[in-house]
């Protein structure tokens, strides 16, 4: 199923000695690839597919001229980090010989294989790559609007938000309660509620030790969560008070007027309220008609494409990828397995089964780390964990090791950012 | 070898010089294990690694002879075949 090196050859000389002109799958494994979302899927993915088959045709598809990563914004919310830190342009990806569309996509013509930009331009595809990321789902939580987000930032999405976060932070009194609440799976970053938790946490005890923080959750279990509990008990007894589920941790409306979470049995005022809401695959999702009745996109974990429109595949958090989690990485690990398998069908070839890893450190406070990682392969729709692999960090270690995977976590940022925008 | 050796001749000008022929899973370590020898980062750059060097700290971890932080875990998602052929692609990438 692999395509031979002499075909690979073959072809690569092929479409060195054709007009461009000529149609771009008549020439072998050339032809157009749109990929949507410049992240850390769609913007590997597009670097990737230029890398495989330099022949390509590569357009990237992004709304933003800037990048603004989620992984660290959390640091940025406690003044560890200055957002700057978090934006990429698309300058590498321009130098690597993608085109790059500073533009919204409005519309996918799944019959006529075209994608429509804000501006009316259409594009035509012979395959899509649809790596929206999340949006929120603003029907998900009553009382949460975009105007309500104004005042209880859900910092999901970095930027404007993550600066408004950290403004009430700064500017909330010594003595006053913050609430987060976190939503029921799924969603994009697993464990970044309870990282962002700690950070807060953290905040709170070396600047206004006398505030508490209130996690207000929809589920009973969470990732790496004895890590995080012990971390908890360890470092911001006082301070930090975690409400599951079955405590009556669910919020069920947010009134923004008066900064109010309201759950079953309950009603807590917030001096600062972060809502982490429920989410859903970005927009262009279902306008592509890839999003099923959950609002993920289900796709075939060999190739990545759509179960439910040919041609089209999806990476990254807005898919349906059964034990990879909603992360940077796994976006990432996905992407480059994407752009493999596109390559190859484009050539008439099968795409070959991958392997995927998934490593995912969160920060507990300035010097410990900790860690979840997890190997991947496909089996029916979804990808399952391979038996005996993963895991997280040890229960019990000697701070060294907190600060290594600290250190590690670190220096993965500077990894994957560097990999996915060059 | 002179097809590989072309094949990366191709791909040389291109950002990461990645070959079609990455056995599964071989993609994904460069989330952690930069390509670019820029990157300032304590885990090891497997681009310029010796073949056997790589395929003997894979087998470590996935024994627990060598301590880990994340690679212990990892190491235990691939047979010995599937750890030397990742091995073996990592030993033929440009440096």
């Amino acid at each position: 199923m692999r395509i031979t090196r002499r075909g690979l050859l073959a072809s690569a000389a092929a479409g060195a000695a054709t007009s461009i002109a000529a149609p771009a799958l008549a020439q072998g494994a050339a032809g157009r690839v749109i990929v949507i979302g410049g992240g850390f899927g769609g913007a590997a993915c597009a670097r990737f597919l230029k890398a495989l088959d330099p022949r390509l045709d590569v357009t990237l598809i992004e709304a933003n001229p800037t990048f603004i990563s989620c992984p660290f914004s959390n640091e940025v919310i406690v003044g560890l980090r200055e957002l700057k830190e978090q934006e990429f342009g698309y300058d590498g990806l321009r130098k690597a010989g993608v085109k790059v569309a500073i533009q919204s996509a409005t519309g996918v013509d799944a019959a006529a294989r075209s994608v429509t930009l804000g501006d009316g331009t259409k594009l035509p595809y012979d395959r899509l790559v649809l790596s929206p990321g999340v949006d929120i789902n603003w029907t998900g939580l009553p009382g949460y609007t975009q105007a309500a987000a104004e005042r209880m930032p859900h910092a999901w999405k970095a930027g404007a938000q993550t600066l408004l976060l950290r403004r009430q932070l700064e500017a909330m009194h010594d003595g006053g309660t913050v609430v987060i609440s976190a939503p029921a799976n799924p969603f994009r970053c697993p464990p970044g509620p309870y990282e962002r938790a700690s950070l807060i946490a953290w905040y709170l005890k070396t600047k206004k030790p006398k505030s508490k923080l209130i996690v207000l959750d929809a589920k009973d279990a969470f990732s790496k969560q004895r890590l995080f509990q012990n971390a908890w008990k360890a470092l911001y007894p006082d301070i930090l008070e975690w409400v599951s589920l079955s405590s009556g941790g669910k919020v069920n409306a947010v009134e923004p007027d008066s900064l109010t979470l309201v759950t079953d049995f309950n009603r807590f005022k917030a001096d600062v309220a972060n809502v982490i809401p429920p989410q859903k695959a970005g927009e262009i999702a279902a306008l592509a008609g890839v999003t099923d009745r959950s609002g993920w996109c289900p796709i075939d974990p060999v190739s990545f494409e759509s179960k439910l429109q040919p041609g089209m595949h999806v990476i990254g958090d807005a898919a349906v990828m059964g034990a990879m989690p909603k992360s940077a990485f796994a976006a990432n690990a996905q992407a480059k397995a994407c752009a493999d398998a596109v390559v190859r069908l484009l050539a008439g070839d099968k795409p070959i089964e991958p392997r995927l890893i998934n490593t995912c450190y969160s920060i507990v406070q300035p010097d410990y780390g900790i860690s979840v990682a997890g190997v991947y392969r496909p089996q029916k729709d979804l990808f399952v964990d391979i038996e005996g692999a993963g895991g997280v960090s040890p229960i019990e270690a000697p701070a060294t090791t907190r600060a290594m995977e600290a250190q590690l976590a670190h220096g993965w940022y500077k990894t994957i950012t560097s990999e996915t925008f060059g | 070898m002179k097809l590989i050796a072309a094949t990366f001749a191709i791909l040389l000008a291109a950002p990461a010089a990645w070959a079609l022929e990455a056995p599964p899973g071989a993609m994904a370590c460069s989330g952690c294990h930069a390509t670019s020898a820029s990157v300032d980062t304590p885990a090891p750059r497997l681009v310029g690694m010796k073949a056997d060097d790589i395929l003997a700290a894979m087998l470590a971890f996935r024994a627990g002879a060598r301590p880990a932080t994340v690679m212990d875990r990892i190491a235990k998602g691939f047979t010995e075949s599937e750890a030397a052929a990742i091995a073996q692609w990592y030993a033929t990438q440009p440096n």
